[in-house]
């Protein structure tokens, strides 16, 4: 159908979406570590004025069993009115679902019903392997070029990892993004700059050291990643790479600034190798190079080995683990999760080098089990994990599970899931929404969160 | 109507269209917070577009001496309608070469690549031809009998493109802001297909 104006949802610059109207819905994806049953995506009614907040409103199921849905993303968003290649007249309309253990792709239609959502293709992992050479899917961007994913193993499931792009109206695997990956191996966590035409990609590991768990030695042995990749997003050439160093193990999330005139972001490494300690750096231009500087370090905090899973207990104490980090639509909140002590972070980083503590709340945590005013057992586990931020920075919305198999590592007992959300205050500030506690059904585990219309690290923008 | 008003009026057609030039001008001007830029950039990118108009002329032209007259109309329309169609089919998807860091050259680079992939010159060509066709006395084509009439249309057309191109980069630019997308950006893609297609028709028939 031909639409003769841009998608709504669609805004030319950061500083208008920040004026979008407040979400209705979430789409979170939902999987069963078991594998037994299907994986689906979940819709969420997040209306506080509707009789059914805080509720799972709907779900649509995915064909086959063992999937792990993970990350996922929109089709098209607000990258499509950029003026160099603009393509305005786009829906946003499908998500993109991949399944990072089966490295299947699900294409999953949010109309006519948002509530209802339905499977509109499946890209079976054979063909992915044939035209792209992946396999193992983690995130998807919509961009200048149609939609990237990236996948954390070749068709092998050894190294490399990469990207590889998908036509956004066919949905048709295209192939390989890199024209020349330089160094680059490993993979996790892509985004770019749109306004230096820059592409950061970094590291985790091979399937091989991540699906049946972490190993404590290729981590002691700091085998897993810790480097960024600079690229240069056009002509796809890998360009620069940083090593965090030895100490530094899974370098993660990136969450360049969505102002596209600035040239810095910030990216979460997990764990220190030294002191147990995560950290989170912000990159940025140097003259004519990339630079990183590390400007946020989160202790390990001393704890009871009785009290700690078999991986921790000699060191008596709980690593932070930053699993995850969101940048708010203006640049100027940082929200950092620490999926080990059960915190929730907020940081100013006006001063993308300077960042001050504005807030903190604990759920969850491998020792404090920290609770929720709308919690039933009083007594949580998982900790703060994929954190999402609505596009007004008023609300955020957070899961607890990071991935199937490396949750019992540090919750032995199991993980029930849940969802929960914070309201920010005018000058920062966070608190629990009293009312948004939604306690996941049996059986299946929390990741992801996507909002309706798009959120803080869906969209990229070529204008200030 | 006049073959010179239609040309003029097609440039204007082809200015109005974001994807040919004026949005990318003031998306670098917004980006490098320089007025100065926005009227920088209209340079290369009515060059780009001229010069992709100009390699379109001359090879109608330069084919037009080798076969007939009414072979090359129902040739022209026939990749007028292939155009059309190909684009009504795979759209805006292409490789993108030029990103926002891009200088001057690149900025031309891109326009060229632009109107070319676009089908701008081709959209020309029925009206160039009785044009070139008219200024030789035998009306017939010739390479000398067409190069001033050529160059005159083009360079018509590349006045009014950048006319109108200027025109709306300052007014977004100046006040209308970037708001203005999201409402007043309709899709000319569409109607660029059927403007195309159209043109493909009138030369076939």
């Amino acid at each position: 159908m031909v639409s003769w104006r841009p998608d709504p949802s669609f805004y030319p610059s950061p500083r208008l979406a920040a004026k979008a109207p407040a979400e209705r819905l979430a789409y979170v994806a939902s999987f069963d570590p078991e594998r037994r049953k299907p994986d689906a995506i979940a819709v969420v009614d997040v209306d506080p004025a509707s009789s059914s907040y805080a509720q799972i409103v709907g779900q649509v199921e995915m064909p086959n069993t063992g999937d792990e849905l993970h990350h996922f993303g929109w089709n098209a968003c607000s990258s499509c009115l950029c003026p160099n290649a603009p393509h305005p007249h786009m829906e946003r309309r499908y998500l993109v679902v991949p399944g990072l253990r089966s490295s299947r792709l699900h294409i999953i239609d949010t109309r006519p019903d948002p509530r209802k959502p339905t499977i509109a293709r499946v890209i079976e992992p054979e063909e992915i392997a044939e035209k792209a050479r992946y396999s193992r899917l983690h995130t998807i961007h919509c961009g200048p070029e149609g939609i990237y994913v990236n996948a954390l193993g070749n068709a092998e499931g050894k190294e490399p990892g990469g990207i590889f792009l998908l036509d956004p109206v066919s949905f048709d695997v295209l192939g390989q993004w890199e024209m020349d990956r330089g160094p680059q191996k490993l993979a996790y966590d892509f985004w770019w700059h749109l306004g230096h035409d820059t592409m950061v990609t970094s590291e985790w590991g091979t399937p091989d050291t991540f699906e049946n768990g972490l190993v404590p030695e290729v981590l002691l042995s700091s085998k897993y990643g810790r480097r960024l990749h600079f690229w240069d997003l056009h002509t796809r050439k890998h360009q620069q790479e940083i090593d965090f160093g030895e100490e530094h193990q899974l370098v993660f999330e990136l969450r360049p600034a969505h102002d596209p005139r600035k040239a810095y972001g910030f990216v979460g490494c997990v764990i220190s190798l030294k002191d147990l300690s995560a950290s989170i750096w912000t990159w940025y231009r140097e003259g004519t190079k990339w630079a990183v500087r590390k400007v946020i370090e989160i202790p390990a905090e001393p704890a009871d080995p009785d009290l700690l899973p078999p991986v921790l207990k000699g060191f008596k104490a709980v690593a932070p683990l930053v699993t995850d980090i969101d940048l708010s639509m203006d640049d100027r909140y940082l929200y950092v999760s620490c999926w080990g002590t059960g915190d929730m972070i907020q940081y100013d980083v006006s001063d993308p080098f300077k960042p001050v503590e504005t807030g903190r709340v604990r759920i969850g945590g491998i020792v404090s089990r920290a609770s929720h005013p709308a919690a039933k057992n009083g007594h949580l586990n998982g900790g703060p994990q994929m954190v999402e931020i609505s596009r007004d920075g008023k609300r955020v919305y957070f899961t607890n599970s990071l991935y199937g198999a490396i949750d019992p590592q540090f919750y032995p007992d199991g993980i029930d899931g849940w969802m929960v959300k914070l309201d920010v205050g005018e000058e920062g500030g966070i608190r629990f929404d009293d009312r948004f506690f939604v306690d996941w059904p049996k059986g299946h585990r929390p990741h992801q969160v996507r909002l309706e219309g798009g959120d803080c690290s869906s969209d990229s923008y070529c204008y200030p | 109507m006049s073959p010179w008003l239609v040309l003029a009026g097609l440039g204007a057609f082809h200015g109005l269209n974001p994807a040919m030039g004026w949005l990318f001008a003031v998306a670098l001007g917004l980006h490098r917070e320089s007025r100065r830029v926005v009227w920088l950039s209209l340079l290369p990118i009515a060059l780009g577009h001229a010069a992709s108009v100009a390699v379109v002329v001359a090879a109608v032209v330069a084919l037009g001496t080798i076969i007939d007259h009414e072979a090359l109309q129902r040739l022209a329309g026939l990749l007028l309608l292939g155009w059309a169609a190909s684009h009504a089919v795979f759209g805006h998807r292409h490789r993108v070469r030029v990103g926002m860091q891009t200088g001057l050259a690149g900025l031309g680079a891109w326009s060229f690549l632009m109107a070319t992939s676009h089908g701008a010159g081709l959209m020309l060509v029925p009206v160039i031809i009785p044009l070139c066709l008219a200024a030789t006395p035998a009306r017939e084509l010739t390479a000398a009998g067409s190069l001033p009439v050529s160059l005159a249309a083009i360079a018509l057309h590349m006045a009014a493109m950048l006319a109108v191109t200027a025109t709306i980069a300052a007014i977004v630019y100046e006040w209308l802001g970037l708001a203005f997308l999201r409402r007043g950006w309709i899709n000319l893609d569409t109607l660029w297909i059927i403007v195309l297609a159209a043109t493909g028709l009138n030369l076939v028939r």
